[in-house]
């Protein structure tokens, strides 16, 4: 290690990691943590991060946890949403609050807990996914989250069982007394044929600056299906890093929305591992970027097992002085024949100061394959625009109309309903006005 | 209603108007005839306010008001339509979501009560009769879709509901069949009204056979070259826009 260390490095050295009393999960962390230190955090010269620069995070210092998240006053609005009200699990700085979750009556099959208190009541079942070597060891903040991570979300539905409402987890930043980072780490497993909806929310209740490092395994059995939708409408000075592993078994299904709107920096990573036959997974996201904003989605799908199916549309804006980031690289792998891979990416400049790189990739490494990948940046149709105007709509209600045609695409199929409203005019309102720069 | 002077307009440099002159009253239907390239699609998009097109000379004026002056929005609630000779399609907006927007869009610029759903489907009925148009037709994107004919009576469709003071047809006659043609006439000589003009832009005769103008000009290398009655639609259907030319050839060389 060199003689400077980076403020934020330092920062994260010198956090005490979390005190389990629990030798091996100790153990792991410790090693977690020198992994990451070892590795220091990721430059533009790593393939995955080129368009990202953690140059000024680098640079920064983070208070290692929010000693006062179990008590802080929040607003219960700040994270509310039309259409969800069934069982919630809510973090506030990354610190379960069960005066914020409603956990009890349960449906049958479901099984929700905090990490936290799993990890006190019962840690054993949880060893050999916390102690297990990191799979992507090159990942800084997936190192540093398995050091630091102390809380999170454990879900698992029985085999066979069907949960009807959506299971709604809220990462809250709240305003602390510092500028604070945390880390959460969840685990969710499907079994056997079992159908579950989460809505995953990370909310802000305020514009503060903070360090959010999210990470989550979701484990699909045969035949299950997850409707995930991951809202991303964190506080606008946030840091948030959100890595998702998907491992789909035969015949399983997921079907993923996305939506980016918050945050200074955001990076989303996906990566879904096609495992199992006939298993297929169906990717919706959308990104909306204003002023300086940088979010960057990193979209991995394999397909490993036979006649798998992925399909993939994503959509970008990006408005002011924005930078939008995608790369949906699917691979192919040997034996996975009878694969059938889309993947489209439009992106849309709504000034000249934004930028938006997108860089789709296919690997193929099969003869029998279905694959078609397609990315796009342009500009608003100058011609779509008039017409509209001369109809008398004002040019900003007629670019709003156009934007938002070209993004429902990816909000399709948000259910229920109420939701599927309350993102699209989450969407909207994220969009600058003209006037703004 | 409309007084345009010696309109000069230029795209990327070049001169396409050159010096236009042409007043329009209420109530009258003026038929703009002309070769392709004479600047006659140009005088449509300057009027309704397109971009990209430079006035280098001369005035248009609306009601009093200087038309250059004011957005495509301000002009359409102050009553100007243009029918594109290209409408465009826009994928994922509704054709009737789009519509009411427009409309209330207007009403409100111009201090009048928006109309409420109800309100407006009531509407829409009514003018969607008129026009012949399938109602399915709504339910769809802007012009997503549809036949070369759909698309001309849909912005028919569009000005009947929107009814405005002056309605420029950019070449609606353009790539219809003689079925679509009678509709698209039929369409227009509905909102025909003592209080409403019309600027027809064409190519051929055939439209004016069944929208009969009151006045018909042949628009010839950015000029009026000729202005006539209805009956020189037809002389110039019979003899081509040389003669016009021909005839008059120390005018059309000024």
């Amino acid at each position: 290690m060199s003689a400077v260390v980076a403020p934020f490095i330092e920062s994260m050295r010198a956090a005490a990691l979390p005190a389990s009393g629990i030798a091996w999960l100790d153990a792991a962390r410790r090693e977690a943590m020198q992994t990451f230190l070892s590795a220091g955090l990721p430059n533009a010269r790593h393939e995955l991060w080129k368009y990202t620069a953690l140059r000024a995070l680098e640079q920064r210092g983070y208070a290692a946890r929010d000693e006062n998240a179990s008590t802080r006053i929040v607003d219960g609005s700040a994270f509310a949403l039309p259409g969800i009200d069934g069982p919630q699990l809510v973090l506030v700085n990354g610190v379960f609050r069960a005066d914020l979750s409603r956990l009890n009556d349960l449906p049958q099959g479901l099984s929700v807990q905090p990490l936290s208190r799993a990890l006190a009541e019962n840690p054993e079942p949880l060893r050999f996914l916390l102690s297990r070597r990191v799979q992507e060891s090159r990942d800084a903040f997936v190192s540093l989250n398995a050091a630091l991570a102390a809380d999170g979300a454990l879900v698992r539905v029985a085999s066979g069982a069907e949960i009807e409402k959506p299971l709604h987890i809220v990462h809250l930043g709240a305003p602390a007394d510092s500028i604070v980072a945390w880390h959460a780490r969840s685990f969710i497993e499907l079994g056997e044929g079992a159908r579950l909806h989460i809505v995953e929310h990370d909310a802000a209740a305020g514009e503060h600056a903070h360090f959010a490092n999210l990470a989550c395994e979701y484990m699909l059995q045969k035949n299950a299906r997850l409707d995930l939708l991951t809202l991303q409408d964190a506080s606008a000075g946030a840091t948030l890093l959100r890595h998702g592993e998907f491992h789909l078994h035969e015949d399983a299904q997921l079907a993923l929305h996305a939506l980016e709107l918050g945050g200074a920096l955001a990076r989303h990573e996906i990566r879904i591992a096609l495992d199992g036959d006939r298993s297929r997974v169906d990717t919706r996201g959308a990104y909306a970027l204003r002023s300086r904003q940088h979010a960057d989605t990193e979209l991995l799908i394999e397909h490993r097992g036979r006649d798998t199916t992925s399909d993939s549309l994503w959509r970008g804006v990006a408005d002011g002085r924005a930078r939008g980031v995608f790369h949906g690289a699917i691979t192919v792998r040997q034996g996975a024949d009878g694969a059938d891979a889309q993947l489209s990416n439009k992106n849309l400049l709504l000034s000249e100061g934004a930028e938006i790189d997108t860089r789709p990739a296919l690997e193929i490494h099969v003869d029998e394959v279905k694959a078609a990948h397609g990315a796009t940046v342009g500009q608003l149709d100058e011609r779509a625009l008039f017409y509209l105007r001369s109809r008398g709509l004002p040019a900003e209600a007629a670019r709003m109309l156009l934007v938002r045609a070209f993004c429902a695409v990816a909000l399709s199929g948000i259910e229920p309903n109420e939701l599927h409203e309350h993102c699209d005019a989450l969407l909207l309102a994220h969009l600058p006005r003209e006037d703004e720069t | 209603m409309l007084k345009i002077h010696n309109l000069h307009v230029r795209i990327g440099g070049r001169e396409i108007l050159k010096g236009l002159s042409l007043q329009v009253n209420a109530g009258e239907v003026h038929a703009i005839m002309g070769p392709n390239g004479a600047g006659k699609s140009t005088l449509g998009n300057v009027l309704a306010g397109r971009s990209g097109y430079e006035v280098t000379q001369g005035s248009v004026a609306y009601e009093g008001r200087d038309l250059l002056q004011l957005e495509p929005e301000v002009r359409a609630a102050a009553g100007v339509f243009l029918a594109f000779q290209y409408p465009v399609e826009i994928p994922g907006v509704n054709n009737t979501y789009f519509l009411r927007a427009a409309l209330n869009a207007q009403r409100k610029a111009r201090g009048e009560s928006e109309l409420d759903s109800r309100e407006f489907l009531q509407l829409v009925r009514e003018k969607l009769k008129v026009m012949q148009l399938p109602p399915e037709l709504m339910n769809r994107a802007v012009n997503e879709g549809f036949s070369g004919g759909e698309k001309k009576r849909n912005e028919i469709f569009q000005m009947a509901v929107l009814e405005p003071k002056l309605a420029i047809l950019d070449e609606t006659d353009s790539g219809l069949d003689i079925d679509a043609l009678k509709q698209v006439a039929e369409g227009v000589n509905a909102l025909r009204d003592p209080k409403r003009a019309f600027i027809v832009i064409t190519h051929y005769q055939r439209l004016l056979d069944y929208i009969v103008p009151d006045f018909v000009h042949v628009l010839a290398d950015g000029r009026i070259v000729e202005s006539g009655g209805a009956q020189l639609a037809q002389e110039l259907e019979a003899h081509g826009y040389a003669w016009v030319r021909e005839r008059k050839p120390a005018e059309a060389a000024v």
